[in-house]
């Protein structure tokens, strides 16, 4: 698989002709389109991005078994990575999501008011989950992985082994939610607002797949490192 | 098509108003002997109980013999006879998703032409349709009671407790409510329950 992998010497524009859901990652590192025909490496430069981490991300994206090797985990800091994660929620919460929240009101107005009202319960639900779940990893793991990385011995009794059973209720909702879409609710009469709201939910769930695949293969790894070296 | 209709099709009634089993009755008399009138019932219970010995073909049945809980799930029932047609005789208001589950409907101001046309239709599109369908996807009786628990917040235990079965029976039906209705969550089941007007909503804590 080696020789499939993103390296720094590719074109950065090549790189979302090989897989468009990287158009969520660039912002996310503060790059910009209007890319010419700069390599991955010179443009990640320009920005002040780790390249390794910057491929490491669009790897994990692109090669579902793709783990990186512990080399790589030490050629960034961790503050990099929790940069990363931190514009991931911002674009989640300011962005994706009230983009997502706008389709449903737009749904529902074509809904019976019964349903409406029962799919705009279990949808606020769901936001409310994934907001306190970021709010979780804003206020407790990084600050967290923040004391370790400078050398402070963070709060005892808390470590990452913790962190990772947060996720699955999560990606269940969502699930959900889409099988109420393709299945459940009643026809109405908008034909296109439910596709498109369901294409967009396929696309966040893509998404939010890989960032947690980034939390259990970048940053659990890397804090553990840190942690070993506490003791 | 103009093949001459098969002889003696079994009907049963189950209608609560004794004028409209009549009316019925005659009407279908009058068709000749395409229909047979094997049994009348003013309640399903009663019916349920003869119907392994009637083998009706056709039945007619007014929706409001059930539970109004258990309108929207009449599969259940369409089960135990599976190469019947089940005609929903409606007079009074019918929620249109519980009509949708019948293979068809007869109204009380439809003339006896269109109810005898009715029927034949709905057989007809019975026997294109008697393919097997995918079976094994629809909640049996005692998955939706256990639904409808799961969606008023009751944990394993006491759902246990209310129906009577072990917890382990309890996740058994719940993994496969999951595995037939793509729906992981309570609360999404609560969704499910709710749309499918298997409870209402005062009825979730």
């Amino acid at each position: 698989m080696k020789h499939l992998l993103f390296t720094e010497r590719m074109k950065m524009a090549d790189l979302i002709h090989a897989n468009y859901r990287l158009l969520f990652v660039l912002p996310r590192f503060g790059i910009r389109l209007g890319l010419g025909d700069r390599s991955i490496g010179e443009v990640c430069r320009q920005h002040n991005v780790s390249t390794t981490l910057f491929l490491l991300v669009c790897n994990i994206y692109t090669y579902d078994d793709f783990l990186p090797e512990v080399g790589e985990l030490y050629s960034f800091s961790a503050e990099e990575l929790t940069q990363y994660l931190h514009c991931s929620h911002e674009d989640y919460i300011q962005h994706q999501i009230p983009e997502i929240q706008q389709q449903v009101k737009a749904l529902m107005e074509n809904c019976e008011a019964k349903n409406a009202t029962i799919l705009q319960e279990f949808f606020d639900g769901y936001c409310r989950e994934v907001t306190n779940h970021f709010q979780y990893e804003e206020s407790v793991v990084f600050p967290y992985v923040h004391n370790l990385s400078v050398g402070e011995s963070a709060n005892r009794g808390y470590s990452i082994g913790q962190f990772e059973e947060n996720h699955s209720n999560i990606e269940e909702k969502l699930s959900d939610l889409k099988n109420i879409l393709i299945k459940y609710l009643p026809d109405s009469k908008a034909g296109g607002v439910r596709q498109k709201l369901l294409l967009d939910l396929f696309l966040l769930e893509d998404d939010l797949n890989k960032h947690s695949l980034i939390e259990d293969r970048i940053l659990v790894p890397l804090v553990e490192q840190l942690e070993g070296g506490m003791r | 098509m103009n093949h001459t209709p098969r002889k003696n099709r079994r009907v049963v009634l189950v209608e609560p108003s004794a004028i409209i089993t009549a009316g019925l009755k005659s009407i279908l008399s009058e068709s000749g002997s395409e229909f047979e009138v094997v049994g009348c019932f003013e309640e399903l219970s009663h019916y349920l109980e003869r119907a392994p010995l009637l083998e009706p073909e056709v039945i007619l049945v007014n929706p409001v013999v059930f539970d109004f809980a258990k309108r929207t799930l009449l599969h259940t029932y369409f089960e135990q006879q599976p190469d019947a047609v089940w005609v929903a005789v409606v007079h009074g208001f019918m929620e249109p998703e519980v009509l949708r589950q019948y293979h068809g409907a007869v109204y009380l101001y439809d003339d006896k032409h269109k109810i005898i046309r009715q029927l034949r239709q709905s057989l007809e599109e019975r026997q294109q349709n008697s393919e097997p369908t995918a079976d094994g996807y629809e909640l049996t009786d005692r998955e939706s009671e256990i639904l409808v628990s799961v969606a008023k917040g009751m944990t394993n235990k006491e759902i246990a407790e209310a129906h009577h079965i072990s917890v382990h029976t309890v996740i058994s039906h719940r993994k496969n409510i999951t595995r037939k209705t793509g729906i992981k969550t309570v609360s999404g089941l609560t969704v499910y329950a709710l749309l499918n007007n298997l409870i209402d909503r005062s009825e979730i804590e």
